[in-house]
């Protein structure tokens, strides 16, 4: 039997701490020409897929816009659009907001790229409900947080509903479409035939139970953020395990966690590259600004390189950052469990943070690195990665000229792409 | 042309396989290609070799009709402006976005980051979508009278200006000493609140790189009219004949006027149909033949269906009217009309030097004449 196959994909650097501006090396974090460049290095690579993150409102930190991370964003779908024109093979996913967005109009957008891309495009599907980032859109923070999967599921299957309505011919008949739920209320003939792909790759990124469960039923990758060994065969058994239920098997399911990745040409050249980054990722002002997150109040007055506060966290203020991922963990445990870390490795702040935060994934030269990759998908603790690299837009050069081969040289990785279409590549069935 | 020294402006209206509903059934006609990205890559090749200023491309959200007699399939346009884009430079991308279904903040996001992609040629032409079967697309609200999409379409254009503006040029400063990206007094909220919709602002994009990408409004209704004389860089006219042109034109030039703007800084581009032939009894049989396979509406507007010859002396009588800066040429069938328009009319506008021969380039404002502004809020004093 053959060897299973890594499947590799690559996530633009975005907004947050994991991308290093400071370093020389750091290009424009907007500019096309960055994009274009980190899309033709991944598809050099034979990556599966580049991956555009999207966030509708700039974040903010007590009060203010946060400053201290990249900021900004071109719109996605448009970034993609426009890739399609500079690459012939790599998929292209975005990441689209499921609760600011209607169905009709973005089932149109979506399969306008799979046209336009000859079947590449991919759709990461985010469900949001906060009112911060709804006042930027009409309706405002109008969904409820327990209806946030209610709408994205139904967001859906009304897509999927217009997207399988008519044949690939021009022409062809458009049936209307009707659909009524209880966030959705259209009718009319959509006016796309069938994409190449049938429709776009459905990515799911939810970690909660009902996030997994939306993902087991309907999703055709997930981007995971289980990226260790241990963590990443429970997330993976649990996933693959909930798909009999939806008629699946595990083929239809990719896993592909987060992950970082750090090289060298020695173990002790990576380890020390590592080292390195994880303090640029990590500047004295970001180390405050984690504290923060997590005290939930001003520790601007506390020195980075000292102690950790003695003041206790306010459990009332754990929103203090608005715009992001937060913390979903007790911050009083949090807290806690830091200041033992702290006294027992004498760390400052900012040695904390780095600690806590800034763990790469795979650190080695770049044959260990195809090593420490293989074997965890080969372990089933993923069909794959999602590299996240440090920088724009050189970030992915390195992995590919020199781990990639380590990969195909193992047998894991593909010499060349088999298909024109990201199913193809993620050897996924078409949708009927 | 308004003054001698400022060329005559061309543009070209694409969509679908032309504006003539029986086009789609000619042999010509690239059927199974309206949905691939080659045929619009060539499309608008030729119209860059010609030299026009900006392709306009045709969109809405009206779904088929269901009448198998007509072809109501469309891909979105500022996907295809962005798939062309990075590989066809030296000319304009113009689609055209609708404000009636779409969030504002979306729409805004999307045209500067297309002015990013194509190194500054965007720009928007601000559609309303009139009809039920639009509305019932969403089911969020009923087909509204026309005055109030473009009151509506009115506060899009003003909420996406302010966005366009809302980071300033040098907003990202990489200070290390401070550890700071950004400089966060240089990223506003735009706090717009409108009779339909309020937005917080910032962008989340930052400002591309015309600043404030082209807008274009067609001013076919009244109520369009005011909308375009106030906000746009471009206004778009249609008018039965020249005479009915220069009024219409003059019509664009009282409103601004009243707004409070400078006419000139406005360029009135007139929409002429165009079916061309080797001689006008050709070109009348072709239409003949496209009105067999499909009968089609009166024409909207100026119509030449005749030789290049022809269709270039009647820009000569556009000019010497005063009805327009220029035109945007609307081939009733593509791809052949635009190629015959960039093969045969082009250069004899450019003989009779009414044209530069050499394209120009830059940015899509600077080829009508306009600068990159700054920002509103550049050089504000901070406390």
């Amino acid at each position: 039997m053959s060897r299973k196959q890594v499947h590799l994909a690559a996530h633009f650097p975005g907004v947050n701490n994991t991308t290093v501006w400071s370093d020389p090396a750091s290009g424009s974090q907007t500019d096309f020409a960055s994009f274009v460049h980190f899309a033709q290095a991944s598809e050099r690579g034979l990556f599966d897929f580049v991956f555009l993150a999207e966030g509708l409102r700039l974040r903010e930190h007590r009060g203010r816009i946060h400053d201290l991370d990249v900021v900004g964003r071109p719109d996605t779908l448009t970034v993609l659009n426009a890739l399609a024109a500079v690459t012939e093979r790599v998929g292209l996913a975005g990441t689209i907001n499921t609760t600011f967005n209607e169905p009709y109009e973005l089932a149109r957008q979506f399969a306008s790229l799979d046209h336009l891309s000859g079947g590449r495009s991919a759709w990461n599907l985010v469900t949001s409900s906060d009112a911060f980032t709804g006042e930027n859109f009409r309706r405002g923070g109008f969904l409820k947080p327990e209806q946030r999967y209610e709408r994205a599921g139904e967001m859906l299957e009304a897509a999927k509903a217009l997207w399988l309505s008519r044949a690939p011919e021009v022409g062809s008949e458009a049936p209307v479409v009707g659909y009524a739920s209880s966030q959705f209320s259209f009718r009319g003939r959509f006016s796309v035939p069938r994409s190449p792909q049938g429709h776009p790759v459905l990515i799911q990124s939810g970690d909660s139970e009902q996030g997994r469960e939306f993902g087991a039923a309907t999703a055709d990758a997930i981007f995971s953020r289980h990226s260790t060994v241990e963590a990443g065969q429970e997330f993976y058994r649990n996933m693959k395990d909930r798909l009999p239920r939806y008629g699946r098997v595990d083929t239809d399911l990719t896993i592909l966690p987060a992950a970082t990745f750090v090289l060298g040409d020695t173990p002790a050249d990576a380890a020390e590259n590592a080292e390195r980054i994880r303090h640029e990722q990590v500047s004295p002002q970001t180390a405050i600004a984690f504290l923060e997150q997590v005290w939930g109040r001003d520790l601007s007055a506390y020195d980075p390189d000292g102690p950790l506060p003695d003041v206790d966290p306010d459990p009332e203020n754990v929103n203090i950052t608005r715009g992001r991922v937060r913390h979903e963990r007790d911050t009083a445990k949090l807290a806690r469990e830091w200041r033992e870390l702290a006294g027992s490795k004498n760390l400052s702040i900012r040695e904390l943070i780095v600690e806590t935060t800034a763990r790469h994934s795979f650190v080695g030269t770049p044959k260990q690195v195809a090593e420490q990759i293989d074997e965890a998908v080969q372990a089933d603790a993923s069909d794959g990665f999602i590299l996240i690299p440090h920088l724009v837009p050189t970030g992915m050069d390195a992995f590919v000229d020199r781990v990639i081969p380590e990969l195909q040289d193992r047998g894991s990785y593909r010499t060349e792409y088999t298909g024109p279409t990201l199913r193809d590549h993620l050897a996924l069935p078409y949708p009927t | 042309m308004s003054s001698p020294e400022t060329p005559l402006h061309l543009a070209a209206e694409i969509g679908g396989a032309g504006r003539h509903p029986g086009a789609w059934r000619l042999p010509g006609a690239d059927v199974p290609g309206l949905v691939d990205a080659a045929p619009h890559v060539r499309l608008v090749r030729t119209a860059a070799r010609g030299g026009l200023d900006l392709v306009a491309i045709r969109d809405s959200f009206v779904p088929p009709s269901g009448d198998p007699d007509e072809l109501g399939d469309s891909l979105d346009a500022v996907a295809i402006a962005a798939r062309v884009a990075p590989v066809v430079p030296g000319i304009g991308l113009v689609p055209a976005v609708t404000v009636t279904h779409t969030e504002p903040f979306h729409v805004q996001k999307a045209i500067a980051t297309l002015d990013l992609v194509s190194s500054g040629r965007a720009g928007w032409e601000v559609a309303v979508s009139r009809t039920p079967e639009e509305a019932d697309l969403f089911g969020r609200r009923s087909a509204a009278p026309v005055s109030e999409l473009w009151l509506e379409a009115a506060e899009v254009i003003e909420a996406v200006r302010l966005l366009w503006d809302s980071w300033e040029d040098d907003a990202v400063i990489r200070d290390a000493a401070t550890g700071r990206y950004v400089d966060r007094d240089k990223l506003h909220y735009v706090d717009f609140e409108g009779e339909f919709f309020s937005v917080r602002g910032p962008s989340i994009t930052p400002r591309s790189p015309q600043g404030q990408p082209l807008v274009v409004v067609r001013a076919d209704d009244p109520e369009a009219l005011v909308v375009a004389a106030r906000h746009a860089d471009v206004v778009r006219i249609s008018a039965p004949g020249i005479a009915q042109a220069t009024t219409a034109r003059l019509d664009v030039q009282a409103a601004a006027a009243e707004a409070g703007r400078d006419p000139s800084g406005i360029t009135v581009l007139l929409d002429v149909e165009v079916l061309l032939g080797e001689t006008d009894a050709e070109a009348r049989k072709e239409l003949a033949r496209l009105e067999a396979l499909t009968p089609g509406p009166d024409p909207e507007g100026i119509r030449h269906v005749g030789t290049p010859g022809g269709l270039a002396a009647l820009i000569g009588e556009v000019v010497r009217a005063h009805a327009a800066d220029g035109v945007t040429f609307v081939p009733l069938a593509l791809p052949s009309g635009l190629d015959a328009i960039v093969d045969g009319v082009v250069p004899l506008l450019v003989g009779a030097g009414a044209r530069p021969g050499t394209p120009s380039s830059g940015t899509l404002r600077e080829r009508f004449g306009l600068r990159r502004p700054a920002g509103r809020h550049a050089g504000e004093v901070r406390a």
